[in-house]
């Protein structure tokens, strides 16, 4: 049986890239204390959106960036249900990703019935030549920009600290004068933002087309991320690139039929029995932002 | 801008919230039934009214009402105890999975055995996907949200499994499992009609649900656990253990609901075997107000509106997704109004801040 690393290191990049974006912004969201599960609906929307854009107005780049903006607006109505109003968290996260799949789902039955229209541009990946380094440029900044430049301003900067003095102690931050819904709103639109760009990766770079099971779960794959990475950004990364590879090595198997007896769907959960093995382990000694799952109001 | 609490809360503003919740719902869906061509109005009535207006029109509603009726009642079950099951959707795949292991290594059991065993089956499969993080929840205190979450895309990874490898069909090698053996084909309620047995077991459960919860001591305690845990605990309430054993039964509801659709539906295991029937539970409940007679209206109107929709798509070319839209956007326009109605504007700024009290968000 022969491996081909190169295509099982190209290929493990591409399937990391729409987790670390958007595993990267439900971190920093959750940071704050909020937990989103409208993650799995916000990656939905701005694969739909960017989609849309991009294919209506001939530019991935514009689509891109109408993809960004959908993402906002996501996190703003999350912002108004659980910030503003101090609704339960979970559900709110469950009704907003059931609500933005099946408008997302409407609008596309709405304008293709039975087509598969594809974008007649897309991403183009950069060093075509290159192995291992031929990825789109969303790629790159995932793991060069994003990764590094989040780490930076969560543990340096002034909004890092308001983030984190949040997520710890909202009583506290309140006090020291940092309000917490401004806080929360700038982290769950820029958290939004992030993982709208992962959803949009996969229509505008990988497929350049768009299918109704396109996100199929990788939200809840970051969700299990985060905790896993408990809410720091590497370890958010480091988590992406295993189960990228744990996937790449399943269709390479499955390729080169060696071990092609191996259910590919083994290999999927593995993310999932992962964590939840993990928080079995570590027990009580996981430290959950403090303000997990909790509204703020002052009395 | 800022909201303050209302100190007396005048008796008009729940219900005059729920119906500014539905009417704003309403409106809203109007705008996507516009877009597609229709008439809102007209498709109102198709949604709403038209599956009402016949015998076979109740009786598709009542069937597509039978799995959200499962699925309703366990969430409403363990939110009630306090316990955030977002797991429903993966409880009621564990039930199709157990019921259809048990069908298709015994496919020629008769019906008096294969009826209760199936049920049986799908009743402990739910139930043993519920136990890991209740028992987690139970000994570690870890938080349920993520773990029963989590389990969802585990269990639809179980089905895919299954169906693409040992149980994928024998005859059309499609990936669906072969048809169970007759005897486990849930018979019709009433001869002609679709509606089967999997409903009168669903009334039953619901029925049983609202005599517990309202009726017996147990039921006043777990309400407890659910308002107010710490004051439960003080009081002598066993709040570790029935939040444990609410948990299993919550499962276990939602796994006979696997059970009941697999049984009495589709004969053979699918991969949408569960139209996302569990997370729409979280819907049901909620909207429900956690009440067993809640739960059965929310899943009726919803099961209305799913035939409607279906209906409008063929007639009007709305796409059918309208109904999923109409029942989330309901869910949080409720949720918001219901929250609202404690609260006026203020319009001034704030002013300076007095005492801080964390509020763990309401059920």
């Amino acid at each position: 049986m022969s491996l081909n690393v190169v295509a099982l290191l190209s290929a493990t990049l591409t399937i990391a890239t729409p987790l670390v974006w958007a595993g990267i912004g439900e971190a920093v969201v959750e940071r704050t204390g909020v937990l989103n599960l409208g993650i799995e609906g916000t990656m939905y929307l701005g694969a739909f959106t960017g989609f849309i854009v991009a294919l209506r107005a001939g530019s991935p780049w514009l689509g891109l960036l109408a993809a960004i903006a959908s993402g906002v607006l996501a996190g703003l109505v999350m912002g108004l249900l659980t910030v503003t109003l101090g609704l339960n968290q979970h559900v709110s996260g469950i009704g907003l990703t059931l609500l933005l799949i099946a408008s997302c789902e409407f609008t596309f039955r709405l304008l293709y019935t039975g087509q598969r229209p594809t974008l007649p541009h897309k991403f183009q990946v950069w060093l075509a030549d290159v192995p291992v380094l031929d990825q789109h440029w969303l790629t790159y900044v995932a793991f060069l920009v994003l990764a590094p430049g989040s780490w930076w301003v969560l543990r340096s900067t002034g909004m890092g600290y308001r983030v984190h003095a949040v997520g710890e102690s909202f009583e506290a931050a309140d006090v020291a004068g940092i309000s917490v819904s401004t806080t929360r709103y700038v982290a769950l639109m820029v958290g939004g933002a992030f993982m709208a760009v992962g959803g949009a990766f996969l229509t505008l770079a990988v497929l350049g087309s768009f299918a109704l099971d396109i996100i199929s779960g990788r939200g809840w794959v970051c969700i299990a991320l985060v905790i896993f990475a408990r809410w720091r950004v590497w370890p958010v990364v480091y988590g992406a690139l295993i189960f990228a590879v744990t996937d790449a090595l399943q269709l390479q198997l499955a390729i080169t039929s060696a071990f092609s007896s191996v259910p590919r769907e083994l290999m999927l959960a593995l993310p999932y029995l992962a964590v939840i093995s993990a928080l079995a382990v570590w027990g009580r000694r996981v430290h959950y932002p403090a303000s997990y799952l909790k509204a703020y109001r002052r009395g | 801008m800022r909201l303050v609490l209302r100190g007396r809360e005048p008796r008009w503003a729940a219900p005059l919230a729920v119906l500014l919740a539905v009417l704003t719902t309403t409106a809203l869906t109007a705008i996507p039934i516009r877009l597609a061509g229709a008439n809102p109005e007209a498709a109102f009535r198709r949604y709403l009214l038209t599956p009402l207006s016949s015998a076979a029109g109740v009786d598709e509603v009542l069937l597509a009402a039978t799995p959200l009726l499962f699925t309703g009642i366990a969430v409403a079950i363990a939110f009630r105890a306090g316990y955030w099951n977002i797991g429903a959707e993966g409880q009621f795949l564990a039930g199709t999975v157990a019921t259809t292991a048990l069908a298709l290594s015994l496919p020629d059991l008769p019906a008096a055995a294969a009826l209760p065993l199936g049920m049986a089956a799908g009743g402990l499969g739910g139930l043993a996907w519920a136990a890991l993080p209740a028992w987690l929840k139970r000994r570690g205190d870890i938080d349920e949200v993520v773990t029963t979450l989590l389990l969802n895309p585990v269990a639809l990874l179980v089905v895919q499994g299954l169906l693409n490898g040992p149980w994928r069909n024998s005859s059309s090698g499609f990936t669906d499992s072969d048809r169970f053996g007759t005897g486990y084909d849930l018979p019709a309620l009433l001869p002609g009609s679709r509606v089967h047995w999997g409903f009168g077991i669903a009334v039953v459960v619901i029925a049983a649900t609202w005599f517990v919860l309202g009726r017996t001591s147990v039921g006043l305690q777990l309400r407890a656990i659910g308002m107010a845990p710490q004051a439960a605990a003080f009081s002598g309430i066993p709040v570790g253990r029935l939040r444990f054993r609410a948990a299993l039964v919550s499962g276990g509801v939602a796994g006979l609901g696997g059970a009941s659709q697999v049984m009495g539906v589709q004969h053979q295991l699918t991969q949408g075997i569960s139209n996302n029937y569990g997370y729409t539970g979280v819907i049901v409940a909620t909207l429900g107000g956690l009440t067993a007679l809640g739960v059965a209206l929310v899943a009726g109107l919803l099961g209305d509106i799913s035939v409607g929709a279906e209906n409008v798509s063929l007639v009007l070319q709305v796409p059918p997704q309208l109904g999923a839209i109409f029942s989330s956007l309901l869910l949080l326009m409720v949720l918001s109004a219901m929250t609202l109605r404690r609260y006026r504007i203020q319009w001034a700024r704030s002013p300076r801040r007095r005492t801080t009290a964390p509020v763990r968000s309401g059920g």
